[in-house]
């Protein structure tokens, strides 16, 4: 049985690790390496790095914390932020990264997409996807880290995705992102109703149950950030909670 | 120890190297790894990694594209029975073909051909495609050297949407389950190779590494 994976995400920018609440407030605590080795050693399934700064000077530093953290973690690792390119996807996979996410660039050239997999693969071409609700029942997609919308159907937008080379969604609820309160699983069951492909959920967790209600509504990925990296949970209860409803999950004795 | 990783042109091979680097380090055993697109320097190798990423087609027209390359493996491989590891690609590439993309031959090591998988509950359902993540381990034959340490149903990363189909089963070392049993571990002989990405599948993949290292199929023989 294919495990699901608890992926811990980490917002970087400038070489270090932030989290912002509703994409607005940023803090700053830590070394991203520093954290990744630590989530990887406490049983995390992959890490997901978030470049939040954008700079052409902040493309220097994801680029080595990339590369310092492939040197010691041997788990997937998925990089996105400002990535605008083949070229810029070259660069991350040729430091370390194994999975490439885009956003906001995707929705300007979706034939970037198609680009990026005949490239590299479709196991390496992640459409992150920032979908808000719009009072109808469906939601829009939003890019430039949620602050601009696009008129653009979310489900719609998987789905061409999927037919454009993609080989995974992370879906992030922008309703729900820095909530914590559990992820919008309406949005979850009408991707996976339209698409095949992995879906990864985002944004809203706040408890390990969780963790089984983004599974339970077709998630095979779960990804959080601040209450792993604020230590309000710990990777271990997602994966407790999980194999405590009856789902599969990759023992921490695998980790360490 | 000279170990050689093949560049096909195609894959993430800084995982690779930095996996195999920790191996050797923790082996404390003096060893090269090397990444190499060089026909002579995959002569003098004493182990051979070909990772591969993306499409079988993709691969195969990386490999052939790189003088030489296909008579050294051959003759390494098969002649001189250098132990050798497919990773992913690097693996489905040891089959008879691929029909990814067309049909194209594949260096006919082991039997069988990569077929589009569908994976489905037993109910039809359909499972996510590709296969994304973690999956268990089921030891074919569990006392194979390369399986030293290893645990039945220990996970390991894969990402794939195609699979061997038609296989010897007495090549099969480890199955999967996904939908029904998919080939995990193959091999025969010296040569062996693992649908999941080894390099990436945490103390499992690196076990199985430090076995690949230490692997003397011909004093097994």
């Amino acid at each position: 049985m294919l495990a699901l994976r608890v992926i811990p995400c980490l917002d970087v920018k400038d070489g270090r690790v932030v989290k912002g609440v509703n994409f607005l407030e940023l803090r700053d605590a830590g070394d991203p390496v520093e954290q990744a080795r630590i989530y990887d050693r406490e049983g995390a399934d992959e890490v997901t790095f978030l470049d939040i700064g954008a700079s052409h000077e902040g493309r220097d530093t994801i680029l080595d914390v990339v590369s310092r953290t492939a040197a010691q973690v041997f788990i997937p690792l998925t990089v996105g932020g400002g990535v605008r390119s083949v070229e810029d996807m070259r660069r991350l996979l040729l430091a370390g990264a194994d999975k490439i996410s885009i956003n906001s660039s995707a929705v300007a050239d979706p034939a970037l997409v198609t680009r990026g997999a005949e490239a590299f693969g479709s196991q390496a071409i992640v459409v992150a996807v920032d979908a808000r609700g719009d009072g109808k029942g469906g939601w829009e997609v939003f890019t430039h880290g949620g602050r601009r919308g696009t008129g653009i159907d979310a489900v719609q937008w998987c789905q061409q995705a999927e037919a454009r080379g993609a080989g995974e969604i992370l879906l992030t609820s922008m309703d729900r992102d820095g909530t914590r309160a559990g992820f919008d699983l309406a949005l979850l069951r009408a991707v996976r109703s339209a698409i095949r492909l992995p879906i990864v959920a985002s944004g809203g967790v706040g408890e390990a149950q969780h963790f089984v209600d983004g599974a339970e509504a077709g998630a095979t990925g779960l990804l959080a950030a601040s209450v792993f990296h604020y230590g309000q949970m710990r990777i271990g209860e997602a994966k407790a909670a999980l194999a405590a409803a009856g789902l599969p999950v990759r023992p921490l004795a695998e980790s360490v | 120890m000279r170990i050689a990783i093949i560049d096909p042109g195609s894959g993430n091979l800084a995982s690779v190297l930095r996996a195999l680097e920790r191996v050797v380090a923790e082996s404390g055993r003096p060893a090269q790894v090397a990444v190499t697109t060089d026909a002579a320097e995959l002569r003098a190798a004493d182990r051979i990694v070909l990772p591969g990423q993306g499409a079988f087609a993709a691969c195969r027209r990386g490999l052939d594209a790189l003088p030489g390359m296909v008579d050294a493996l051959e003759d390494a491989v098969l002649r001189r029975k250098k132990p050798f590891l497919g990773i992913c690609v690097g693996m489905q590439l040891m089959a008879e073909r691929g029909l990814e993309h067309g049909n194209t031959p594949g260096l006919g090591w082991i039997a069988g051909e990569i077929a589009p998988i569908d994976p489905r509950l037993p109910d039809g359902a359909a499972l996510p495609l590709p296969q994304m993540g973690w999956n268990g381990l089921d030891l074919a034959q569990p006392s194979h050297p390369l399986l030293a340490g290893i645990s039945p149903g220990s996970h390991a990363y894969f990402v794939h949407s195609y699979a061997l189909a038609g296989g010897d089963p007495a090549q099969l070392l480890a199955s999967t389950d996904y939908g029904g049993p998919v080939a995990a571990i193959v091999g025969r002989d010296n040569l062996a190779g693992t649908q999941f990405h080894v390099e990436k599948s945490s103390l499992v993949g690196l076990r199985i590494l430090a076995n690949f290292l230490n692997w003397a199929p011909e004093a097994a023989a």
